[in-house]
């Protein structure tokens, strides 16, 4: 478990946050520039001091102000990636590598020096010096450096915020690779939502220094705190599928989500069983009362609306129930009384195949039995 | 050109004198240097003031207060030669005392703006990576201070070689014990027919000079290089 409760005030900021999160997977502290997600990492990693709180990691606790009890930085055994990389400029990519490996304290050795060559794709930069790298190649090399020192937990502050989105683009499968390859909890701050859905799968979102809403993506992807942050055109439900199975000759796969709701979504060649991560938006998904006939849509999903939040824009969300998962659809507030939509209503959620998104998410390795 | 043995002598004890005077000033310089950026104690301006004073200061006037310090009967000087048998008035070490004084601002300054520009982000990477403060400051903070070290290193020694009046002052000219270059130029300057030692001493001097600079860029360009700032 990853449990941290901590205030600090500095001028006019103002810090007072509380998350819980599991001890595996990736948690994703997302929040507007200035929100202190940052700030918080950083009480985390114990580069800042908090006035007061408490942190534990894996039941190590690493802050007790009430007890009396502050481990330092270079005692929490918490890899930490920079924005900037951060790498030794007098050191060769190996010596950076070696930095953090020949100070890991602790004798649980979780990652292998070749495991993390070969999962980084770090072999042919060995030798050279961090200037010469790119900046795609340089956060691979911090990410190596941060796993090498053997850590509890692994702290990425926005690894690909100094990114081009080429760069960002190759830097991400390997965040993926370390997510469902090495049992490693993670914290990883972000301002960006694409991000989170690739990799989170535990969201805390952060508003003026205060957590506002926390818990496995698929339910606070549906809370109406993200959406305050990301907008309402890109709120939509994040569901976890399994694949069916997929057709080549058209491209779709048909998935399942929830109990017994099936999708198709375009996807490229994926095994049955395979797990899958989609995201509904909102503002893609119609509300039919009637069952769906002689239309290009390929998935009706039958549900019942739940709840109606009322937006500010003659808008409203209709949560829909579709059986152990959930979907929002956006409104009008026309076509809400027109249906004579209410909780309790039986519906359609119609969504088109083309709008859906989904990418590959396996499941996080397993955490391994403490020694 | 044939130098005489005095000459010869005075080229050696300045080597002597200068070496001396970096190797005891360094390691205190970079500590001053230290203090005075990352330290957060009251006096730190006067530590500031007192460290440039020889700077500002007639070096004969620093030669003088040496010899009140360090004489014989000086409050310092005295307890070193009771206790140790160290003397260091009229002697070579004494002239590597005034020289390293009277460089000692040049260094602290350069070392110390290699320091403000050491990338504080760079330590706190280290310390997540389990570096506790001296492993801190040996593996990471030194070596990105080298570039300064260096060039502060080089100017103190330069200035060194060519120090004159705090050495005369202090340690007085004697012949193989400290005079110096400069101290035997201005002996050959005020002795009759001394005109052509003068010149071959003044070379000698030039040569040192240009030789220093010549050896300060090439180290200079090949730590900014291994670096990667060239």
């Amino acid at each position: 478990m990853i449990h941290v409760d901590v205030a600090l005030r500095r001028g006019d900021f103002a810090l007072e946050a509380r998350f819980e999160a599991p001890g595996a997977g990736v948690v994703a502290l997302f929040g507007r520039s200035g929100c202190g997600k940052t700030t918080l990492v950083n009480l985390i990693g114990g580069l800042l001091r908090a006035d007061a709180g408490r942190i534990a990691i894996g039941g190590e606790v690493l802050l007790d102000t009430a007890a009396g009890r502050d481990v330092p930085p270079e005692r929490r055994e918490l890899g930490y990636v920079f924005q900037d990389a951060r790498l030794f400029p007098h050191l060769t990519v190996r010596g950076n590598l070696d930095y953090g490996r020949r100070r890991a304290r602790s004798r649980r050795q979780a990652v292998a020096f070749d495991d993390v060559i070969e999962l980084l794709a770090l072999a042919p930069l060995l030798g050279r010096r961090p200037y010469t790298l790119s900046g795609g190649e340089r956060q691979r090399v911090a990410l190596g450096r941060a796993l090498l020192a053997q850590p509890r937990a692994l702290l990425l502050d926005e690894p690909l915020a100094s990114l081009d989105a080429a760069r960002r683009e190759e830097v991400l499968p390997y965040l993926e690779a370390l997510r469902t390859r090495l049992a490693l909890p993670m914290i990883y701050v972000s301002h960006a939502f694409d991000e989170v859905l690739r990799l989170a799968t535990h969201l805390v979102v952060m508003d003026h220094g205060r957590v506002v809403a926390q818990g496995p993506l698929a339910d606070v992807s549906l809370d109406p705190a993200l959406t305050a942050i990301i907008g309402t055109g890109a709120t939509g439900a994040v569901l976890d599928a399994r694949v069916l199975e997929h057709d080549a000759a058209s491209g779709l796969a048909r998935i399942r989500v929830g109990r017994d709701a099936e999708l198709r979504v375009r996807a490229d060649a994926a095994a049955p069983g395979a797990p899958l991560r989609v995201q509904i938006l909102a503002r893609d998904v119609i509300v039919s009362v009637h069952p769906p006939q002689g239309l290009s849509v390929r998935n009706a999903l039958a549900g019942r609306i739940e709840s109606l939040a009322a937006q500010a824009d003659a808008t409203c969300s209709a949560l829909i129930d579709i059986g152990d998962a959930r979907l929002v659809a956006h409104l009008t507030r026309e076509a809400v009384d027109d249906l004579a939509l209410r909780p309790g209503s039986a519906v359609w959620a119609l969504v088109k195949s083309v709008s859906l998104r989904s990418h590959p998410f396996p499941d996080p390795a397993p955490r391994p039995v403490p020694a | 050109m044939e130098f005489t043995a005095g000459e010869l002598d005075a080229l050696r004890l300045s080597f002597s004198v200068a070496s001396r005077s970096v190797l005891l000033s360094l390691p205190v310089a970079t500590l001053i240097a230290w203090l005075l950026v990352r330290g957060r104690f009251r006096g730190r301006f006067a530590l500031d003031a007192l460290v440039h004073l020889p700077l500002v200061l007639p070096p004969v006037v620093v030669g003088y207060l040496l010899l009140v310090i360090f004489g014989r009967r000086g409050p310092v000087g005295g307890w070193l030669h009771e206790h140790f048998g160290i003397q260091l008035a009229f002697t070579t070490a004494g002239a590597a005392l005034a020289t390293a004084v009277m460089s000692f601002p040049l260094m602290v300054r350069a070392i110390r703006l290699s320091l403000e520009a050491v990338d504080r982000g760079l330590e706190d990477a280290a310390r997540t990576l389990g570096a506790g403060p001296l492993d801190r400051f040996v593996s990471i903070t030194l070596p990105l201070m080298l570039p300064g070290i260096l060039a502060g290193a080089v100017t103190a020694f330069a200035a060194s070689l060519g120090e004159f009046g705090a050495v005369i002052t202090f340690v007085s000219n004697i012949p193989g014990e400290t005079r110096t270059l400069p101290l035997a130029l201005y002996t050959a300057i005020q002795t009759p027919d001394g005109d052509a030692a003068a010149a071959r001493i003044a070379v000698l001097s030039l040569v040192l000079g240009f030789g220093g600079l010549a050896l300060a860029e090439g180290l200079a360009r090949y730590v900014r290089r291994t670096l990667g700032q060239a």
